[in-house]
């Protein structure tokens, strides 16, 4: 038997951590999602698709900047102190994935701007014309190239940051895993994918995006597996940890809508969508999207419950 | 360079609080909210229960997670005896410190910013001790400078058995307890 009695209340704190709300679950997800967005642009970019009038690649840098904005927004909200964010910028914290996160932020808004500027609405050509002498100094060879790799680095640097800013918390033990980068990111290109197949005009491009999200939803799978491995064969604290969605109150959560609908389901609708036994549907890209989210959602809020033995 | 740290006596400690009003009266610590605690910490099964009364706080550990996690520096080491502060004015309130810490010795504090014990450091700089140390009627709680091998609180630390808490977490912290 084991009893703790303290004389603290101290609010976020006790009687267990609650720091984070529902404003960072929806950044991370939107992060993660903008993420995958840039990745699959940077793809496009890089085959030369952005020739092309109906090429997705002209509408995920545009939606990118609004659902990152979205995102910061929240994290903006989460904030105690919200007049001294600015201090963000007056320095650089290497060990701090909060401080990395937000200098990778500053860098990914020129980048996504850029591949927006590559193909701008034809409204937005006519009202400014320094946006259309912008696009068409931008769309050389080198530029392109140049956009697709910002794109392409960016991406991948800020999904992953989404986990690592998660894991580098080591005082709660479901959090503290390396896997979570990887994860955070996999799961971001799958939203990212699922929204392009919804969004994609071309047949092909929709059949490209359907196929490559099941590939990530299976590597999601995996990662997510092998996340729980490695908790399950940590330290005590770290077990205990895995044991809060193996049975614990946060299983049903976490099976049921990320594992299961956010990720099996979705799979199964989309093969069977990819070997044309069924008709394309946003069904599935929803499912996946909504799973991100819940992903997010039951981790943030797993690992703010999970702690390390008092003693 | 100082270290300070604090040994504190388990078989002392009789739990009365003194520490943790004095704290907040010394630092105006808003209502609601408290900078130390009082734990009472019961184990074994009747007839053989072991119940250990201890006094915590901020471990102003040598390993701070709440340092290396902060984005903006307000959560540093102080030059003066190596104790973890924050400077309200660079503080954004992210919070990050408040998850970091494996101990919860962190709020939020009214005002927007995270606060938390700082070893009284306005008392040591004239030479007192923090204000939980002076007021304590059992005397349970020694304070001082971990790395002079004379000081009172080596003494202390060398004389009985002892353990800090949580100490998996590998954040090193400098709060002893004598078991």
């Amino acid at each position: 038997m084991r009893e703790l009695v303290l004389t603290r209340h101290n609010d976020l704190i006790d009687p267990l951590v609650r720091v984070w709300g529902w404003e960072i679950p929806v950044y991370l997800f939107l992060g993660g999602w903008v993420a995958g967005m840039m990745i699959l642009v940077g793809y496009f970019l890089l085959r030369g698709r952005n020739r092309e009038d109906t090429c997705v690649c002209s509408v995920l840098p545009g939606t990118s900047f609004v659902l990152l904005s979205l995102g910061m927004g929240a994290l903006f909200l989460d904030l105690e102190h919200k007049l001294y964010v600015w201090r963000l910028y007056t320095t650089f914290e290497v060990t701090s994935p909060m401080s990395w996160g937000a200098w990778i932020l500053l860098l990914v808004y020129p980048a996504l701007a850029a591949a927006f500027a590559l193909r701008p609405p034809g409204i937005l050509r006519d009202l400014f014309p320094a946006v259309d002498r912008l696009s068409r100094r931008l769309d050389t060879p080198v530029g392109v190239r140049g956009i697709a790799a910002a794109n392409l680095v960016l991406g991948i640097a800020l999904g992953i940051y989404t986990g690592i800013l998660l894991s580098a918390l080591g005082a709660r033990p479901f959090w503290n895993s390396a896997i979570l980068g990887p994860l955070f990111l996999v799961s971001g290109l799958s939203s990212a994918a699922a929204f392009g197949h919804m969004v994609a005009r071309h047949q092909e491009e929709r059949e490209l995006l359907a196929r490559s999200d099941n590939v990530f939803l299976a590597i999601e799978l995996f990662v997510v597996a092998l996340f729980l491995v490695g908790l399950l064969s940590s330290s005590q604290a770290h077990v205990a940890a895995a044991r809060l969605v193996l049975g614990g109150p946060f299983t049903a959560p976490f099976w049921v809508l990320v594992v299961g609908a956010g990720i099996v389901i979705p799979l199964m609708i989309q093969l069977l969508a990819v070997t044309h036994r069924i008709a394309h549907t946003p069904v599935g890209p929803l499912l996946v999207m909504a799973g991100g989210l819940a992903l997010r959602f039951v981790i943030v809020a797993v690992g703010q419950v999970s702690h390390w033995a008092k003693v | 360079m100082a270290r300070y740290g604090m040994v504190i006596d388990t078989r002392k400690c009789v739990g009365c609080t003194d520490c943790v009003v004095a704290c907040k009266t010394e630092n105006q610590v808003p209502e609601g909210l408290n900078r130390d605690w009082i734990t009472d910490d019961a184990t074994g099964s009747f007839p053989t229960l072991h119940l250990e009364i201890r006094t915590e706080r901020c471990n102003h550990c040598d390993n701070p997670p709440c340092v290396a996690c902060c984005p903006t520096g307000a959560s540093h080491v102080d030059p003066f005896g190596a104790i973890v502060l924050v400077t309200p004015e660079m503080c954004i309130g992210c919070k990050a410190c408040l998850a970091s810490c494996p101990y919860d010795a962190r709020f939020v504090h009214p005002d927007g910013y995270a606060d938390k014990c700082t070893f009284c450091i306005h008392r040591v700089k004239d030479g007192l001790d923090p204000a939980c140390v002076s007021v304590c009627p059992t005397h349970c709680m020694t304070f001082g400078d971990l790395d002079d091998p004379n000081s009172e609180v080596n003494r202390q630390f060398a004389s009985r058995p002892h353990h800090a808490l949580m100490p998996a977490a590998g954040t090193e912290p400098r709060i002893f307890y004598l078991t």
